[in-house]
């Protein structure tokens, strides 16, 4: 029963966010209701939802992609050429997008599955990689290359354009991140979800049991593009543009960061790291032209500036401290002998 | 014909790089089987370090200034690299996957002080008139650094190969890479040769940030991620831990980016190489050698 109503109360929550007038001192600028608190919680909810796309190829399958950005930026970036460099209307675009992000991940997955371990995480980064420079290469000029591209505003529907709109983005992100969650939840409790952790334990077991990995891994690997081309496309839609930053490798290992910060293969941990880290990486920039930070030596005062590095420091923490993630604090742990034990076994 | 060689040559000074920085990443490899994100960090550090050096010595002459400035690199790189194997790397002994962890934070974490530090910017680091000059050969105009690119590379190969087969230390190196279980049976304490392999990874990193710094002429913090990148292709290509099949690797990369660049078009030759690592990988997934050099 509860892990039914805790998640609804939150939805339900967070879905009267945009009528609170309420002031939440340092967390955010302004009060709950104004356009730009709002535009962060979005941007918070697209990261969190994800990472928990990334969560359930790496937390639940096993599988270490580094190439997870391809699929993100496939959304962004389809949608906002469909409109505005080929003038095609708001739901056309959206379906030839769906179209395309199902189409990929099923080629480009049937493809790098073939290898294991570090070779699959190098087959998907060299696939993001080209999609990377494919776009800084701006063929036809669609992509804008470096520039990035703006969407064309006035293709857009009316509800979701201008800063007294930002509300309906907010609801949009809330709806993707809920349905993200939702959908997850469902597919790791279903019987092939059962199969990709059992993958994610020992793949060669499954094999004996009779049961082809390889087809679980390529379900696991479309379902999880296909969500991150749909968070894409709120994205896109929140930032009204599209910038060459989400194709790289490093976006890739942003979203490793907030998942293992959160933790890895539970229920909360990627939602949790994906929206924590967004929201300190857009606050710690806010907050380093404050005056606190900047009453601080140098030495101190120049790093916090930058916020991949305070994240970096946290996440490297993290893995040290928390090896289970954020999530994983306060359950109680396995005696130490018994760990001993097992590792000695393992030797 | 012209073109031809000075694309050959440009080719094998790029794909000297692409070995300096992916000989230490297939070391560390095979011997401890870390995939090190941090390696991208040990050569930006390295560029960095020689360029403060140089802009400390305002007034030397220029070549002194270099040399030091690169001596300077390569021990800050040594040091820096065999400080992380011990501060970071040993505490997660046999935890892989932490490992990994840990260097992508660090890599992340050190590109972004360097930015705090000195700016996005590109700053210009000088160098020796005669680098940038260039040599005819058969009717090419080379610019000379190409040559001190592909002499460094030679020296770091022949010179690791001679440590590896000669030296008692390079044969627990190999011994390790090829069964590291056995090695620690025979009651060989494979932990210190650790720390060796990430210091010589830095030492070859930061002298690949040093040539670097004289190919681009000016430093900047986004290198080491892009050519890191590259060095991962290169070490996935030539099979993991095998330092020949690195260079092997490394030359067909450099050469095959160099000639789809100028005879297809500009940005190809990065799209060519990393479609030709998605069809090695698939045809032979251990890479084009699977032994260690």
């Amino acid at each position: 029963m509860k892990r039914v109503v805790v998640p609804v109360v939150l939805l339900v929550v967070l879905a009267f966010v945009p009528k609170l007038a309420i002031d939440i001192p340092l967390v955010f600028d302004g009060a709950l209701n104004t356009p730009g608190t709002l535009q962060l919680l979005a941007l918070c909810l697209v990261f969190g939802g994800l990472a928990m796309t990334y969560d359930l190829l790496f937390g639940f399958t096993g599988l270490l992609s580094f190439g997870h950005a391809l699929y993100f930026a496939v959304g962004v970036y389809v949608v906002a050429i469909a409109i505005t460099k080929w003038h095609w209307g708001f739901w056309v675009a959206i379906a030839f997008t769906a179209l395309i992000g199902l189409l990929l991940p099923v080629v480009l997955g049937a493809v790098s599955l073939r290898v294991g371990g570090i070779a699959f995480a190098m087959v998907t980064l060299a696939f993001a990689q080209a999609g990377s420079i494919l776009v800084l290469k701006n063929p036809r000029g669609w992509t804008g290359g470096e520039e990035g591209l703006g969407v064309d505003y006035t293709a857009l529907p009316a509800g979701l354009v201008g800063i007294f709109n930002t509300k309906n983005l907010y609801w949009i992100a809330l709806v993707y991140a809920g349905c993200v969650f939702a959908i997850v939840r469902w597919a790791v409790a279903s019987s092939p979800g059962h199969v990709w952790q059992a993958i994610r334990e020992n793949e060669l077991r499954v094999e004996v049991l009779g049961l082809r990995p390889y087809a679980y891994k390529l379900m696991s690997f479309v379902l999880a593009s296909f969500l991150a081309t749909a968070g894409g496309v709120v994205y896109v839609l929140l930032l009204g543009g599209a910038t060459p930053e989400v194709t790289t490798a490093n976006f890739t290992l942003t979203l490793l960061v907030m998942v293992v910060i959160g933790g890895t293969g539970t229920r909360w941990g990627a939602l949790l790291g994906g929206v924590l880290y967004t929201w300190a990486d857009q606050r710690l920039g806010d907050a380093s032209s404050s005056h606190f930070v900047s009453s601080l030596p140098p030495v101190l005062s120049t790093p916090l500036q930058q916020p991949l590095f305070v994240l970096g420091v946290l996440f490297i923490l993290v893995v040290f401290f928390v090896p289970g993630g954020l999530v994983r604090i306060g359950r109680v742990r396995r005696p130490r002998t018994l760990q001993r034990l097992q590792e000695a076994m393992q030797q | 014909m012209s073109t031809f060689v000075l694309l050959t040559i440009t080719g094998l000074g790029l794909g000297a790089l692409y070995f300096l920085i992916a000989s230490g990443l297939s070391l560390i490899y095979g011997l401890m089987g870390v995939l090190n994100f941090a390696h991208g960090a040990f050569l930006t550090v390295g560029a960095y370090a020689m360029w403060f050096t140089e802009s400390k010595l305002n007034g030397v002459a220029v070549l002194p200034r270099f040399l030091l400035g690169s001596l300077v690199a390569l021990v800050v790189g040594a040091l820096f690299a065999a400080l992380v194997e011990l501060v970071l790397i040993r505490p997660l002994y046999r935890r892989h996957i932490e490992q990994v962890l840990v260097t992508v934070g660090l890599g992340l974490a050190t590109t972004a002080l360097v930015v705090s530090i000195w700016g996005n910017d590109a700053r210009s680091v000088p160098a020796p008139t005669w680098l940038g000059e260039t040599t005819t050969v058969l009717g090419a105009h080379i610019p000379n650094d190409r040559w001190l690119l592909i002499a460094a590379a030679l020296v770091v190969l022949g010179g690791l190969e001679a440590f590896l087969r000669r030296t008692r230390y390079g044969l627990i190196i190999r011994a390790g890479v090829e069964n590291r279980a056995m090695v620690t049976a025979l009651g060989i304490d494979v932990r210190r040769a650790f720390t060796l392999v990430f210091a010589i990874g830095g030492v070859a990193a930061a002298l690949a940030g040093v040539l670097s710094n004289v190919y681009f002429s000016t430093v900047d913090p986004a290198r080491g991620t892009s050519l890191l990148i590259f060095a991962f292709i290169v070490v996935v290509i030539g099979g993991l831990g095998s330092l020949r099949g690195t260079a092997a690797a490394a030359i067909v990369v450099g050469l095959v980016q160099q000639y789809a660049n100028y005879y297809a078009s500009t940005g190809l030759g990065d799209l060519s190489v990393v479609l030709l690592l998605g069809l090695v990988l698939l045809a032979r997934p251990r890479g084009l050698s699977g032994s260690f050099a």
